[in-house]
């Protein structure tokens, strides 16, 4: 025992160095580039001066401004397309007249990038918030109506049908058969839109000339080659990229629907 | 009548409702004629671009900007998302740098990489590979991960050498997946080309077409624009990747088994 014990230590103790090694890697050789000379300083600074200047924007408080400014539009832009795309996804997925007369403007509408509205809606609603936020919103609700739409068509008619013969009313339907029947769908869903709506909102800041946010903070440091606020920024955005999917949405997904049974976690 | 089934109509009325009811709030007086044009202004710049060759030019160096960065995108995603699905150490050593570049949206690359790359095309080409990449490596190394270790032992046992175990069992039994990536990475690419080209100036491409004519305030053009951006996405989904789908997986009968990754 104690030998393979020592054997699982090892194991552990080398797929940490192999995980962290590409770390270590892109550091060097990013260090060496910018050391090297060969490219400007102000263009490719060293590790030191971005992570100086990323605490220094951190502890000035710009970061988290921008930061805040970013998630209150990402949140209230997510939370419009959430409403929207559930309503639509349920109407759809329960009356097949919705859904003929839905589905064609939602197949068209689809594939166009909300970014192509951007200039459209800064003519119509001035810069600032009021766009970006119409515009995550438009990005996020394609989604999440989407996948509302077919996992509500994804559920067997005779649940349905067995609730309607016990009695049930349309309100007591939505609540106990589908929205439950069609989860796995629906977070699917919700999951995709807030990805895709973090996606835009970044660009759409750049377009709108949001007050704060982070996307017009590293698009603002283009404007005086401030390339370590710009990557500060970036690593800003890497971050709360990173605890959205990890802790909002993994966890979510452990909470009902792996305890339920409907995926392996 | 009997031709055109009902659905089919009331897909043509929901379009129809839509177009009256932007009609309505062109001519509503909300917001003025000139930056809320109606259905027949919208046409006739398409018609006059159409006429003159210049969409054909912008669609030209769109699709083509998202080929070229597909292509990139490939040429690196393809063998690290195989390697990762069948080395161990591959996949250790790939699985950081993953997860913490997969949640940068490309465009936050934009203003770094015009530094770095300048204004136009490079810059351009390369935040579509960038946002093509990720989807690609991810599904290519779950499609790589799912293959039943029992198929590729078999095929071992019946004497197939590497090759022909890559080419005849990893590549089929991980299809499905490879063929979900492609389709996400062409979305993300088709994002971000348009935003790339209305942040990075470049000469052509529909998202310069609309950049261009804001300072003009032809919403006319802008809104011809979007419609063909729209087309052109639809065209590819139903064209290319169902067809794709039709040909392979679905005549297989796969279809359905890497549906949950979409």
């Amino acid at each position: 025992m104690p030998s393979s014990n020592k054997f699982a230590t090892r194991r552990r103790l080398l797929e940490f160095a192999i995980g962290a090694s590409p770390f270590v890697i892109g550091a060097v050789a990013w260090q060496a580039v910018s050391l090297s000379g060969r490219l400007p300083a102000v263009l490719f600074p060293d590790l030191g001066t971005i992570l100086s200047s990323f605490v220094d924007l951190l502890t000035s408080g710009v970061l988290a401004d921008a930061a805040i400014g970013t998630l209150t539009r990402l949140g209230s832009g997510f939370a419009i397309a959430a409403a929207l795309g559930l309503s639509l996804g349920f109407l759809m997925g329960r009356y097949q007249i919705a859904e003929d007369f839905l589905l064609p403007v939602i197949s068209f509408g689809y594939p166009i990038p909300s970014f192509a509205y951007a200039p459209l809606f800064v003519l119509w609603f001035g810069l600032g918030d009021t766009p970006s936020i119409m515009l995550v919103a438009i990005a996020a609700a394609f989604p999440i109506t989407i996948n509302t739409w077919r996992g509500v068509k994804s559920i067997k008619p005779i649940w349905i049908r067995s609730a309607q013969g016990m009695g049930a009313t349309e309100p007591q339907i939505l609540r106990k058969v589908i929205l439950p029947a069609s989860l796995a769908f629906t977070l699917v869903g919700l999951r995709l839109g807030l990805a895709q709506a973090w996606r835009i909102l970044i660009g759409v800041e750049m377009l709108t000339a949001v007050a704060n946010g982070l996307g017009s903070l590293i698009f603002g440091a283009q404007q005086f080659l401030n390339t370590d606020v710009m990557l500060s920024g970036i690593i800003m955005i890497g971050l709360i990229g990173y605890c959205l999917e990890k802790q909002i949405f993994e966890r979510i997904e452990r909470l009902t629907l792996a305890r339920w049974g409907m995926i392996t976690a | 009548m009997i031709l055109i089934s009902g659905r089919t109509w009331r897909g043509f009325y929901g379009l129809l409702v839509f177009a009256c009811a932007w009609e309505l709030f062109s001519r509503s007086g909300i917001f003025p004629v000139g930056i809320v044009p109606s259905l027949e202004t919208i046409g006739l710049a398409l018609v006059i671009m159409i006429r003159d060759g210049s969409i054909a030019v912008h669609i030209a160096y769109t699709v083509g900007r998202v080929l070229l960065g597909l292509a990139i995108a490939s040429v690196v995603s393809v063998p690290i998302g195989i390697f990762m699905g069948r080395v161990w150490f591959v996949e250790r050593f790939f699985k950081g740098p993953l997860s913490v570049l997969m949640p940068v949206p490309s465009l936050a690359w934009v203003p770094v990489f015009i530094l770095w790359f300048g204004v136009g095309n490079r810059t351009t080409v390369l935040v579509v590979a960038y946002a093509a990449a990720f989807p690609m490596v991810y599904n290519i190394w779950l499609g790589v991960r799912s293959i039943k270790p029992l198929w590729i032992r078999s095929a071992i046992g019946m004497g197939a050498n590497a090759t022909t175990v890559f080419l005849r069992v990893v590549v089929p039994a991980s299809l499905p997946f490879i063929l979900v990536g492609l389709r996400q990475s062409f979305g993300r690419a088709w994002i971000a080309v348009i935003g790339a080209e209305l942040l990075a100036g470049t000469d052509y491409g529909l998202g310069r077409l609309i950049f261009e004519a804001k300072e003009w305030l032809s919403t006319d053009v802008m809104l011809a624009a979007i419609g063909v951006i729209g087309v052109v996405g639809l065209i590819t989904e139903k064209l290319v990747f169902a067809k794709i789908d039709r040909h392979t997986i679905v005549r297989w009968g796969m279809a359905g088994s890497a549906d949950t990754a979409n």
